[in-house]
């Protein structure tokens, strides 16, 4: 029997009886539908992780030189925070030693960054993050300026008072009016606004637009460090991964022997890139995806059995049809495909259905809950798969049973 | 009463030892004209324990355009008769002859085909997959024999005209009449131009004039050269054959022109 031929004999028999078949459906539908919509939710968290939250605040093919990992997602215990405390700080002098042996291809920033009150005379006094940077720190961080100008290599090397702030800081600090060539203070020195940020965006509800960027040598970065000539972190970025991972091991090596490290001791820094920041992310998005597996699979077995239930009642209800069949030239092959393809198009609908279903749930998690959800195009094609499979699976036994009946037996029955 | 019509000269009858000969050849094949040749055919079944011989040496045969009608009462055999002539079951032991193969030895497939091919069903109670529309019931045998689906439709087409049903082909069975539903079945059994159409008491569940225009049907079939079989226990319905075959107690207990078994009949002899 032809293939479309038994999946139209399967819908029409689906269209005849459609309470029970939506009944018969509703296993495989629910499980396929949690398969989709954890996915999704999965996969939009994943992505959220890697594009806007480690995305933000890591470059791409970078590292960051720190005395400790600036992100820290899940598992820092006790005694990890215990040797970060008694880790060495970066200092100023280290970034010469490190830019002197980076390779061809990379280039670098430092920075220095904390809170602090900026105050200026069109508003009350406000926190913003203040960041001190060398290097060529808007390039790596790719931060142009909305309006203004960014800084000049002279600004940059005498360590000026010329600052570029963030739109969130523009708007409150200088509500209605234009703050390029205005001043602010922070810590009761003047600084010039030379240009404003581009938009950022913002993280769990927290601002990337509330910052202040000045050069490394102007006055503040005194603020940032109580420590005199320590630095938060040395940033380098390669044009690839392979320039990036020799650019690690020199710095690596350059920091180990002025740290005087033993070859047994281990790094008393951190070297921190996206990939290692989201190390930890992954392994909750394994367990995530694996739930997500998990728990449609039982939905699925349920369906199966379902499934199987009432093909044995179709199987038993068409006997003489079967028995018809037979007599015309069936094959209990063409008997047994016949009653696989039904079972299989019964729960591929179902499949289809649930992935509808699935696509709503995840639309309505992203509009109730912060828990951002995107469809994955392979999770469709998953969720097919697993309908057709559940179908034939479970139409085995059924059709085995309707292929084997003795024709003769068949025709007696009413 | 039974509309006989006299029988024309040129359709072949076989006369008793020509028959005899062809039957007595066990394990050769019998000339072409012979469509159907059973040597000894044997069936037996068990029945808990109970073994019961419901053929105990069948020998048939029958030329091509025979319209033969199998009496016997009930018990006697002709169900399983029938079903061995239909190649819905094997003998245990004895040779079936269907259009010059054996068929007694086949696998269950090789049955599947040669009913696919050789043999079109009537049955008592039509038999049509309720679902399905005329037309797409006398498809069927047509889905299983691997023809494309537009010489499908025109092949029904053609047998449902032929059984005068060319205006109601998409129609479900239950929009039809008992006469109308049997005219389905006989176009389904004939669209695979089968060697025999094969009908089981094909009159049992119709009124006696629906009867009469199904039996005119199957005169006009055999009229035309189709060989037709008819199973049945009504001596009226099988005196619309040309040879009436009675069977009783799993043997053949008469085999005669249907000229002499209303003559019996009319002379107060049992049908069987």
């Amino acid at each position: 029997m032809p293939f479309l031929d038994a999946i139209r004999l399967a819908l029409s028999t689906i269209r005849a009886q459609k309470l029970k078949s939506f009944f018969t459906l509703l296993g495989v539908t629910i499980g396929v539908m949690f398969l989709i919509a954890v996915v999704s939710i999965v996969e939009g968290m994943s992505r959220y992780m890697e594009n806007d939250l480690v995305g933000k605040l890591l470059a791409v093919n970078s590292f960051e030189l720190r005395k400790n990992p600036n992100i820290n997602i899940g598992d820092v215990d006790e005694s990890v925070w215990m040797s970060y405390r008694k880790r060495r700080r970066i200092m100023e002098d280290d970034v010469a030693s490190v830019v002197a042996v980076l390779p061809p291809g990379t280039r670098w920033a430092m920075n220095s960054e904390d809170n602090l009150n900026v105050e200026s005379r069109y508003s009350r006094p406000r926190s913003a993050h203040v960041f001190a940077v060398g290097g060529e720190y808007l390039a790596i961080k790719k931060l142009g300026v909305e309006r203004g100008r960014v800084f000049s290599q002279q600004e940059l090397e005498r360590g000026d008072n010329v600052i570029i702030i963030g739109q969130d800081l523009q708007e409150r600090l200088f509500p209605g009016v234009d703050p390029v060539g205005r001043e602010l203070k922070m810590g009761g020195l003047p600084y010039t606004v030379i240009g404003i940020g581009d938009k950022q965006g913002s993280t769990f509800g927290v601002s990337f637009d509330n910052y202040v960027i000045a050069p490394y040598k102007a006055p503040v970065h005194r603020l940032l460090n109580r420590r005199p000539r320590v630095i938060d972190a040395v940033i380098v970025q390669a044009t690839d991964k392979v320039i990036l991972a020799d650019a690690s091991e020199r710095v690596r090596a350059v920091m180990r022997a002025r740290h005087k490290l033993h070859p047994a001791q281990p790094d008393d820094f951190s070297l921190e890139t996206p990939e290692s920041a989201l190390a930890f992310f992954n392994k909750i998005k394994q367990y995530m995806v694996l739930a997500g597996v998990a728990l449609p699979a039982l939905g699925l077995v349920v369906g199966a059995i379902v499934i199987m239930n009432i093909m044995l009642v179709a199987v038993a209800e068409r006997t003489r049809e079967i028995g018809v069949r037979k007599a015309l030239g069936a094959r209990s092959r063409d008997i047994l495909t016949q009653f696989l393809i039904e079972s299989a198009t019964l729960s591929t609908v179902g499949a289809l259905l649930g992935i509808a279903l699935g696509f709503v749930l995840a639309w309505v998690v992203t509009e109730v809950t912060p828990m951002p959800a995107s469809v994955a195009p392979w999770s469709i094609i998953v969720g097919v798969l697993v309908g057709a499979g559940t179908g034939v699976v479970s139409g085995v036994y059924p059709a085995s049973r309707a292929a084997r009946l003795d024709p003769i037996a068949a025709l007696r029955q009413e | 009463m039974s509309a006989v019509t006299e029988l024309p000269a040129e359709i072949a009858m076989s006369s008793a030892t020509e028959r005899g000969a062809v039957t007595a050849a066990v394990g050769q094949a019998p000339a072409s004209e012979w469509i159907i040749v059973t040597r000894g055919i044997k069936r037996n079944y068990d029945m808990g324990g109970e073994v019961v011989r419901a053929l105990r040496g069948v020998d048939i045969a029958v030329k091509r355009n025979e319209y033969v009608a199998i009496m016997g009462p009930s018990g006697s055999g002709k169900s399983t008769l029938m079903n061995m002539i239909g190649c819905l079951d094997t003998p245990n032991e004895g040779e079936y002859w269907l259009n010059g193969q054996q068929v007694s030895r086949m696998s269950d497939d090789e049955l599947a085909r040669v009913r696919n091919k050789e043999i079109g069903f009537v049955f008592q109670t039509f038999n049509l997959l309720p679902r399905a529309s005329a037309l797409a019931n006398v498809e069927l045998p047509l889905v299983y024999a691997g023809v494309p689906a537009a010489e499908r439709k025109a092949r029904a087409m053609e047998a449902l005209t032929r059984v005068q049903l060319g205006s109601r082909v998409h129609h479900k069975p239950n929009e039809l009449s008992g006469g109308q539903r049997q005219r389905v079945a006989i176009a389904r059994a004939l669209v695979n131009r089968p060697s025999i159409l094969l009908a089981d008491e094909p009159t049992g569940n119709l009124d006696s004039t629906t009867s009469e225009e199904i039996m005119r049907v199957f005169e006009e079939l055999a009229t035309q050269g189709q060989t037709v079989i008819m199973v049945t226990h009504e001596p009226d319905i099988a005196s619309h054959a040309r040879r009436v075959v009675v069977l009783k107690d799993g043997v053949v207990s008469s085999d005669e022109r249907k000229e002499q078994f209303v003559e019996r009949i009319a002379q107060g002899g049992k049908a069987h």
